[in-house]
């Protein structure tokens, strides 16, 4: 019995002084909950990454369309970071007193694309798209997805969205309709360009869209009324500000203020 | 604003049309399996009930694999020149019949293996062939197991969601059903039309439920030998 109590006191002795020495940051690392638009998705897990290498707070995500997460948190959801794909809903979170006042800023610019799984299926798009040779062309849902909207303005453009109403099929988010193009269930599909260009290069059959076309994308940040007080939260947006994000965000096709 | 009620008749037509189709399709189906000394038959069962445990995104998800124009029926399909099935009202219906299927051939079965022997042979000692057994004496003994198969799968595929959320496509008046109208008006907290549909839903639900435990109650209380 002395000698196991002997023992305990000296491992005792030894936890606390290697807990002594343990740097501050992993003591403190905090997590911060990130709501994120699903077209930024690649790009995000890219960022996540790097901020947390260099700051060691964990960041946990959640990817889906624009205006499901408003709903969600319109409705209690527990983000604390909001990153859409629109200013539309960022100004509404503000307005509602949802999310922190003078925290709002665009965090990227978005481009979209034309796309098809097949190769060299078509060498202008807008030529393709008017010709009505396909069976099904893809978007993001107009009511919820921003960039749905924006493909809605470019076919609208075109004088095509009423003609082949039938034939335009709306994905829940900008993901699952690049994934009803990826799978080939549709001939093709507006896509995030983000979402082209996380492909390896030369897969199938893409046309950036003139941004004439459509409204600006403008992608908004906001912290949230439930990060406030979470200096992960801060942390993470003075990151998203900074040159290591930008740099990524550039890669993957969006535009940055 | 003028409200949409597209996804209602969408809804109905998709259930009334997969409920024909089950009830063509689930009645050999069932009788084969009532009838069935075979081990096999508990296997088979169980792939017929899968539908009841599998999550819908699971079907949802093999279906877009298989229909998809790589897949192996997209394949079969597209060299017939018929297009594509994904997001299209058949694509639903094909969708739906496997979704709904146990709801089908379960109370069919059940009707069928209740009856026993006894009739058959009965039948078949005063000369009646054996499509003229079934039709004449095995349907309509087995009535109240038609009535519960053909109420169960047409209440069940009103209520599809996660399948056609992810095979459907979500294309107003083709394949924008109830549920998805509802859950599209929920997202864009459209709550006055979300709460339109939806209760509309639920008496429409209850009454049918109601009529049928009312009907198959008093048909059992009459048939009873």
């Amino acid at each position: 019995m002395g000698i196991l109590s002997g023992l305990a006191k000296r491992s005792a002795t030894a936890f606390t002084l290697a807990a002594a020495l343990l740097p501050a940051t992993i003591v403190h690392a905090d997590e911060v909950s990130i709501a994120v638009a699903a077209n930024f998705t690649d790009a995000m897990r890219d960022i996540a990454t790097e901020f947390e290498t260099a700051t060691g707070h964990k960041a946990v995500v959640s990817y889906a369309s624009t205006g499901k997460i408003y709903a969600q948190i319109e409705n209690g959801a527990p983000f604390e970071v909001f990153l859409a794909a629109d200013a539309v809903r960022p100004e509404k979170a503000e307005a509602e007193g949802l999310a922190v006042p003078d925290t709002r800023f665009t965090y990227a610019t978005g481009k979209l694309t034309l796309w098809s799984a097949s190769d060299d299926l078509f060498s202008d798009g807008e030529a393709f798209l008017k010709s009505g040779a396909f069976g099904h062309v893809a978007i993001a849902n107009p009511k919820t997805a921003p960039y749905g909207a924006a493909a809605q303005q470019v076919l609208a453009h075109m004088g095509l969205w009423e003609p082949f109403s039938d034939r335009i099929v709306r994905g829940d988010t900008i993901a699952q309709a690049f994934q009803f193009v990826a799978s080939g269930n549709a001939d093709a599909g507006f896509v995030a360009t983000s979402q082209v260009k996380a492909l390896p290069p030369e897969s199938g059959t893409g046309w950036d869209v003139p941004t004439s076309y459509y409204e600006p994308i403008v992608q908004q940040a906001v912290l949230l009324k439930k990060g406030e007080n979470n200096p992960a939260a801060l942390s993470f947006l003075e990151f998203l500000k900074g040159d290591t994000a930008h740099d990524i965000v550039t890669s993957y096709g969006y535009g940055v203020e | 604003m003028s409200f949409d009620w597209s996804p209602v008749f969408l809804s109905l037509k998709l259930a009334a049309v997969t409920t024909v189709v089950l009830l063509i399709v689930g009645t050999p189906i069932a009788w084969k399996l009532a009838r069935m000394r075979h081990w096999i038959k508990q296997p088979l069962v169980s792939l017929v009930a899968l539908p009841l445990v599998l999550p819908p995104t699971v079907l949802g998800f093999y279906l877009l694999l298989v229909l998809a124009p790589n897949g192996p029926v997209g394949q079969v399909v597209k060299s017939l020149g018929l297009g594509t099935i994904p997001f299209t009202f058949t694509g639903l219906v094909i969708a739906s019949v496997f979704y709904s299927l146990p709801f089908a051939v379960q109370p069919l079965q059940n009707a069928f293996e209740g009856l026993g022997d006894r009739p058959l042979e009965v039948a078949s000692t005063l000369r009646a062939s054996p499509l003229d057994r079934f039709f004449t004496v095995v349907v309509p003994l087995a009535r109240p197991g038609f009535l519960t198969a053909a109420v169960l799968a047409f209440a069940h595929t009103i209520g599809e969601f996660g399948v056609v959320l992810m095979i459907g496509g979500n294309i107003p008046g083709r394949t924008k059903v109830l549920s998805v109208a509802i859950y599209d008006h929920v997202e864009t907290l459209e709550y006055g039309q979300a709460h339109l549909l939806s209760a509309g839903m639920l008496v429409f639900a209850f009454t049918v439920l109601l009529t049928l435990y009312a009907v198959n109650g008093r048909a059992t209380f009459t048939e009873k030998p």
